[in-house]
């Protein structure tokens, strides 16, 4: 038996050097709902928790100019939610977000934590991808800035060396007639995980995209950022033909594994199936109705 | 049936567990403590199937905090060439399902127990006791389980003369099905098949156990009976019955999985071991991996039918899962799958089959939802086929007053027919369906069961009342009860409590199970309410100077009876309780005997579901269930009842199923890939309470609460069917497999 020691940390410089002291035997623990249930579960047994729900960087939103926001690791999904002017902006984030587990989970569970925890299948990744959110990472060797589809290297696995953490989410300024939004199949409706998710993020003005990123995820060892997507719809009109066609290109790049939760063959068919249906809504989304 | 006053039978009554239990004051199992108690953990089986060679559990006991190490030797060996019945579970079996012998027949198969200062010693303890197996191969599936090679699971057990995993069969005939199929215009043969499914009570089982230094045991445990805990417990650990004293507490849900003991008699050994008292709980894991669940199954049904739609003849073979030993609900299956219609000539039969998976449990109308299953699914083809209405068919072949069924007996007065009826003129029949949305309909029928129960009623010296029982209340026995001696005392429902006893406290009482609860209790509680009335009038008359006979019981006081009885003030049950000392003592009585006289009941279900064509999901967006209650004591218990049986027989259809990995390791033991569904997975479920009073009970009472699991599975794939144009037969129809259904691959 192993004796856990706790730290509540209150600046960013104290959690890294604690983290990054005690060699990889360190987690960082923010809302907790996936760290305390694999703790308790025995998948980690760490000697050192690090609180960082304390840092006042991790734990705000802050709107740096028009439009454009910087959101903290650790804040949780019902705060996030609260504030309206991100939610108008980026409903396909926050409704990704917001998918994650119950109203009581939802009070702790955060952006960083999902990201961090590195399942391929957590909800909220695809939609930061298709944002085109950067992550704001801060470690022993000072700070650094990464795209979030280049933060997972394999299932569990993430970018962050020993010591560092992620200590916000920088969103693009957000441009007019842009919309975005996130689709998951689950068998139930609601407490399941993501047989495969699907985020989508487009501008469409005056009936030409200008621009789009599409974001699958659970259909692969680390959720997609689908290039070619990207390619095909813009300076198109997003017609059933080029939804068709980047379907087939989302189908095409699906690398997905047969469990429990889903066959290879039917994940594969779900994600052509979401992402045309998560364009429509936010086509839907982009023209206000 | 008394049916004059009826003032506190059929309301719905503040229930009297509700308060404690919204307020976290009601006490369960694991919230029990003792002074100096510690904690035990079991050892289980990493192999579905392997030789026990050794276990030794020195470096276990050498840890500190270690306070004793227990194997099968510690528990009673029930030699396997003798059975030992005890209800429906035989001692051979259960010494081996608490503790693995000379085999583990299951993943999780618990082999060692140990007790310990606290939980985290105790299992780190665990982890040291060293095994050595020799690994089987196993069959998990009952294909594999029958098969000419297949592994042996116990090789005493013979079919055809033969060793075979093959345990027991059980068989109903009517008539000559060959000359019945010879009649029919219509005949339609399909093969079924469902998965184990959990009865998934939120709360696991847990117990903790006293043994003091006199050897008398107190135990204190989540149950669906406490004398059953009593019973079991002193066969496994040789305490005689009368040095065990099993306390019932308040049940996080049982649904029939909590009618064996699994951990009762690990902790009453370890406590006789270490002198101390011992508690266990069983996390989420351990519970679906070694407790539970009802039989998956595969199944054969042929039904024939003259084109104005009489069906002539009906066959159905069913295999059930039993798990590691004998033991599957054939019965139910078998018994119950034809029941609710009048067939000439029938033949059902059941194989019981073992195979390297948790032994079952009882699960609501156990069997019976297999049964009724591929039948009701058949009986839509046929319907489809003869272009009549699906409840039309039921109507036509719908046993009444009188039929002979195919498991046996004659039916008395029952109510299958209203259920149609009722089910035809009801709006959700007649409502308009959506895209992709279809219709399903499906009956169902359950034995329901008697027994054994003892009540006690007393006065207390205020004139107030209380009821003891001996069944723990899973469904609400103790609000309908409070109803029920209200309404024969003729006193106000707030004036009576309702207590479950412990097995020290009142007479033996068959566990909560087969629906029989109420029924039964209500009997006692009946027949003890009159000897109380007696006792009263007797007091009265002895204060008036009276004779008994002259005198009645009303409105909760005793009346002379007439104007020769005398000119005097009515006594209430206050003043004579106020004035029993100086009458004759203390006014009370108890009785206790074996019921007789449970009719089954019938259920008609309706179901709307929409289908995601593109991704095979199906979503249950209307449904109503329609059953025969005998007398509704408590209405919104009983409907209560009815949706819980209709939730889970969506889990069922739709997304729950045990998943075996390829190392015959159970792959979902939590609730995240265990799928039961979630409060927004459901509709409103509405139900009809139809009321044909029982009979040959006192209030009318039949049971109710399993029947609502019969019907679902077939209401909702026939839904299916209508809505996407193919027939789905196997369970669940999950999302990838409804999905290639509609494909067509
Ligand atoms: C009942 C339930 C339902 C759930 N449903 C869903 C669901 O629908 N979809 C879904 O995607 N997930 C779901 N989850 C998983 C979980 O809630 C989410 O992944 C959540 O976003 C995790 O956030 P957290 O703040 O609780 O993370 P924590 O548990 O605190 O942390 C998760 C991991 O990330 C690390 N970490 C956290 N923050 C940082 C940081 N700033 N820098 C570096 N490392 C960090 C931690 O060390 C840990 O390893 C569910 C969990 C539960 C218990």
């Amino acid at each position: 038996m192993s004796d856990t020691q706790y730290l509540a940390a209150s600046t960013i410089e104290e959690a890294v050097n604690a983290h990054s002291k005690a060699n990889g035997s360190a987690r960082f623990l923010a809302g907790g709902t996936d760290l305390l249930v694999q703790i308790k579960s025995g998948i980690r047994k760490p000697n050192l928790v690090i609180d960082i729900k304390k840092i006042v960087e991790l734990n705000s939103i802050e709107e740096i100019s028009e439009n454009e926001f910087v959101v903290g690791a650790s804040v949780s999904g019902v705060n996030l939610n609260r504030n309206k002017k991100f939610s108008k902006l980026w409903p396909g984030v926050l409704e990704a977000f917001r998918l994650i587990g119950s109203e009581q989970i939802q009070g702790r569970a955060s952006l960083g934590g999902n990201i961090c925890n590195g399942s391929p299948a957590g909800d909220s990744v695809p939609a930061l991808i298709a944002a085109g959110c950067i992550a704001l990472i801060a470690g022993p060797n000072g700070k650094r800035e990464i795209p979030i589809e280049e933060f997972h290297i394999g299932p569990g696995k993430t970018v962050l060396n020993n010591g560092e953490m992620l200590v916000s989410l920088k969103f693009p300024k957000r441009e007019i007639n842009s919309s975005d939004a996130y689709l998951r199949m689950t068998p139930r409706t609601e407490m399941d995980i993501a047989v495969v998710g699907c985020g989508v993020n487009i501008t469409f003005e005056n009936n030409v995209c200008t621009a789009a990123r599409v974001s699958l995820g659970a259909v692969a060892p680390t959720p997609l950022l689908i290039k070619e997507a990207s390619k095909i719809m813009v300076g198109s009109d997003l017609n059933s033909e080029i939804l068709d066609k980047v379907s087939k290109v989302c189908m095409d790049l699906c690398d997905p594994i047969d469990d429990k939760r889903g066959t290879i063959d039917y994940r594969t068919k779900v994600a052509g199936v979401l992402f045309k249906r998560a364009t429509l809504t936010t086509i839907d989304r982009i023209k206000g109705n | 049936m008394n049916e004059i006053s009826n003032k506190w039978i059929g309301k719905n009554t503040v229930r009297p567990d509700g308060a404690e239990k919204v307020t976290g004051r009601a006490q369960y199992s694991s919230d029990t403590t003792m002074p100096g108690m510690i904690w035990g953990h079991v050892l289980r089986s990493p192999h579905p199937h392997a030789k026990i060679k050794s276990i030794n559990t020195k470096k276990a006991e050498a840890l500190d905090g270690v306070k004793a190490v227990i194997t099968s030797k510690d528990i009673v060996d029930f030699p396997l060439d003798k059975p030992v019945i005890l209800g429906i579970q035989d001692m051979r079996w259960m010494c081996r399902n608490v503790m693995a012998r000379d085999k583990v027949l299951f993943h999780g198969h618990p082999l060692a127990a140990v007790a310990a200062t606290t939980e985290a010693i105790a299992e780190e303890a665990c982890n040291l006791i060293e095994v050595d197996y020799e690994i089987l191969p196993w069959a998990i599936d009952i294909e594999d389980a029958i098969k000419p090679d297949a592994p042996i699971l116990h090789d005493h057990i013979k079919f055809n003369d033969k060793p075979s995993n093959i345990a027991g069969t059980l068989e109903h005939k009517k008539g000559d099905i060959e000359e019945g199929f010879a009649k029919a215009d219509v005949i339609i043969e399909r093969d079924f098949k469902t998965e184990a499914v959990h009865q998934g009570y939120l709360e696991t089982h847990s117990c903790l156990v006293s043994v003091a230094a006199d050897g008398r045991a107190t135990i204190w445990s989540s149950s669906q009976g406490q004398f059953m805990v009593r019973a079991m417990t002193s066969f496994l650990t040789g305490i005689p019955q009368s040095n065990i004293r099993a306390i019932p507490a308040e049940i996080g849900g049982g649904f029939g999985g909590k009618t064996i003991v699994y951990l009762e008699p690990l902790a009453t050994v370890l406590s006789q071991k270490t002198g101390r008292p011992v508690k266990i709980v069983m996390n989420r894991e351990d519970t679906m991996r070694a407790s539970g669940p009802t039989s998956g199954s595969k199944s054969k049904i042929k039904i024939g039918a003259t084109k104005d739609g009489k069906i002539v003849a009906a066959q159905g073979t069913y295999y059930l899962q039993a798990g590691a030993f004998p033991g599957s609900p054939i019965r139910g299956a078998v018994g119950c799958s034809l029941a609710p219609y009048d067939i000439p000539n029938a033949h059902t039969f059941g194989y019981d089959v073992v195979s390297n998976r948790c032994k079952v449990a009882a699960y609501r109308a156990p069997g019976a939802p297999i049964g009724a299953y591929g039948v009701e699914c058949v009986l839509d083809e046929i319907a489809e086929a003869l272009k009549i209405c699906p409840l039309e068919l039921r109507k036509l072949n719908a046993a009444k007053e009188g039929t002979k069924a195919v498991h046996g007996p004659t039916y008395p007065t029952m109510g299958y027919m209203e259920t149609l009826e009722a089910a035809m003129n009801h709006p959700h029949y007649k409502s308009q369906l959506g895209k992709h949305q279809g219709r399903g309909v499906a009956s169902g029928f359950w034995f329901n069961a008697g027994g054994e129960s003892s009540a006690q009623l007393n006065i207390t010296e205020d004139g107030n009342v209380v009821v003891t029982t001996g069944h723990p209340d899973i469904g609400g026995s103790r609000a309908s009860i409070a109803n029920i001696t209200a309404e024969l005392l003729g006193i106000h429902h707030d004036r009576v409590s309702v207590l479950i006893g412990d097995t020290a406290t009142i007479g033996y009482s068959n566990l909560t199970g087969g629906s029989r609860v109420l029924f039964a209790s209500a009997m006692v509680v009946t027949e003890s309410a009159k000897i109380v009335i007696k006792q009263l009038k007797q007091r009265a008359a002895k204060i008036w100077g009276i004779d008994e006979e002259a005198i009645e019981w009303e409105n909760g006081e005793a009346r002379p009876a007439g104007d020769n009885a005398g000119n005097f003030d009515p006594l209430s049950l206050a003043e004579l309780a106020g004035k029993a000392t100086a009458t004759g003592g203390p006014i009370g009585a108890g009785y206790q005997v074996n019921t007789e006289g449970a009719e089954g009941g019938f259920a008609t279900h309706i179901c709307d579901v929409e289908v995601d064509m593109d991704l095979g999901i199906v979503r249950v967006k209307k449904y109503t269930s329609i059953q025969d209650v005998g007398k509704a004591i408590h209405p919104d218990y009983v409907e209560g009842q009815l949706q819980g049986g209709c939730a889970q027989g969506i889990g069922w259809a739709l997304s729950e199923e045990y998943i075996y990995n390829k190392q015959g390791h159970l792959d979902n033991t939590g609730f995240l890939d265990y799928r039961m569904p979630v409060c927004s997975d459901l509709p409103m479920l509405d139900t009809v309470l139809i009321e044909v009073p029982n009979p040959k009970h006192p209030q009318g009472v039949r049971g109710v609460g399993e029947v609502p699991l019969v019907p679902p599975l077939a209401a909702i794939s026939n839904a299916v069917y209508q809505a996407i144009g193919k027939r789905s037969y196997s369970l669940p129809m999950s999302p990838p497999k409804v999905l290639k259904i509609i494909e067509g691959n």
